[in-house]
């Protein structure tokens, strides 16, 4: 299911699973992860799209009709292609906006708690960067 | 860049080569360790005989703010099939940064049998050599270790303040942004925890990652470091040091430079580090 209630299930069933579990299901959209094409945005991408406070050096673009896009310049960054994929999958076309209502919390919910403070930071970012776009885009 | 026994280190033997790991993988008295930054990475795939050592969940105690303690690491070492006289070889993402601080945590135990593999996963990635995603079943072991020593590689904030007062050698690793304490608020979260930006009176601003070849990930010939840390910071050789950054992480990576590639006796990582000190009622700063 796409839009927020799909990520919001999504988040549900992810909280249901074993860590391995967990870490098969996200690692599995990290193969599904696919950059900013290229006629949208090219290297080297702009300082303005990157965001912030993500040690994965990721960058977030609103392509109208579409939706957010990303994308991880550090090729070990699989949680934040993770995440990228995620919010992309979720929120495509008309539902696209829907993920300026995602809730904070929601990095947690999908990764767990035991992430670094960095590295929870760096998700929180990049879903703080996609709302502000959506935000803005509306 | 030159073979590890040519750059000049004081202690060569705590770090390794990726293609002596690839060699020596197999001894039966080496255990390969990948700790990343990233918790999904491991599951990707890793070097066949490597297990993992997850911060947050292994060596980690969330309700003290503080690392586990004899028996926790007792525990540990016994699951991943150590014993006293095994050599860990640590690896892992973002130039070894958490590798690193695995490796800090275990000197706590005095488990000193412990090296880097150089340049850390990617270089590993990079040379073509093989990960696989099967997690490597190794007999589990008795593992006894003595209490841990707070002391001689690790000190508190009462510490910091004797060692800031007496003018001694204080080396923040974060990024200038940090270090200014331009950077104070974030997105969700101001200046990373703390309500204050700024440093530590006295502390040298020396990047972590400074201390690697940015194109392998390598740890940058001795004459290069002292450049850095001496030239640079005004480092005097020998002289003691307190390393510090956010939560203590980054700055395990200076620490193994400044105490096994230089030789510096007396490195002591701070890991209350700016999430405390940029909190504390009554400490000093500088911007």
């Amino acid at each position: 299911m796409e839009g927020l209630q799909g990520l919001l299930d999504l988040a549900g069933a992810l909280e249901s699973l074993d860590r391995a579990e967990r870490i098969e299901t996200l690692t599995d959209y990290a193969r599904r992860y696919q950059p900013v094409p290229e006629d949208v945005a090219g290297k080297p991408y702009p300082e303005r799209n990157k965001v912030p406070g993500c040690e994965s050096e990721v960058y977030a673009f609103w392509v109208p009709d579409s939706g957010v896009r990303f994308a991880v310049e550090n090729r070990q960054g699989v949680s934040a292609m993770a995440l990228a994929a995620i919010l992309q999958e979720h929120f495509v076309g008309p539902r696209s906006t829907e993920i300026a209502q995602v809730p904070d919390e929601i990095v947690y919910r999908l990764f767990g708690r035991e992430l670094s403070m960095g590295k929870s930071m760096g998700l929180m970012n990049m879903v703080a960067t996609a709302k502000a776009l959506a935000g803005a885009a509306k | 860049m030159e073979p590890i026994e040519q750059r000049g280190y004081a202690n060569p033997d705590r770090l390794v080569s990726t293609q002596w790991v690839a060699d020596h993988r197999n001894d039966p008295d080496i255990l390969l360790v990948e700790s990343n930054e990233d918790p999904l990475l491991y599951s990707t795939g890793h070097i066949d005989v490597a297990v993992e050592i997850d911060w947050t969940r292994d060596l980690n105690n969330p309700l003290t703010r503080d690392y586990l303690d004899e028996a926790g690491f007792e525990a540990l070492m016994s699951r991943i099939g150590a014993t006293r006289e095994t050599t860990v070889v640590f690896y892992g993402d973002r130039n070894n940064w958490w590798a690193t601080y695995a490796l800090w945590v275990f000197s706590l135990f005095g488990h000193e049998r412990a090296k880097i593999m150089d340049g850390g996963r990617q270089k590993w990635v990079d040379e073509g050599r093989p990960l696989y995603q099967s997690v490597p079943n190794r007999p589990k072991t008795t593992y006894r270790c003595p209490p841990r020593d707070d002391q001689t590689n690790r000190v508190f904030r009462d510490g910091v303040l004797k060692h800031m007062q007496e003018r001694k050698a204080l080396v923040d690793v974060r990024s200038p942004e940090e270090f200014t304490g331009e950077r104070l608020h974030m997105p969700a979260y101001p200046n990373e925890g703390a309500l204050r930006g700024g440093h530590i009176p006295g502390a040298k601003n020396v990047p972590w990652a400074k201390a690697v070849d940015p194109a392998t990930g390598e740890f940058l010939p001795a004459t290069r470091l002292r450049e850095l840390y001496e030239t640079g910071a005004r480092l005097q050789p020998g002289e003691e040091v307190v390393t510090y950054c956010r939560i203590g992480e980054r700055s395990s990576h200076t620490w193994f430079v400044l105490k096994f590639l230089l030789g510096y006796p007396n490195v002591r990582n701070y890991d209350g580090s700016w999430t405390e000190w940029g909190n504390l009622v009554g400490a000093p700063i500088e911007r």
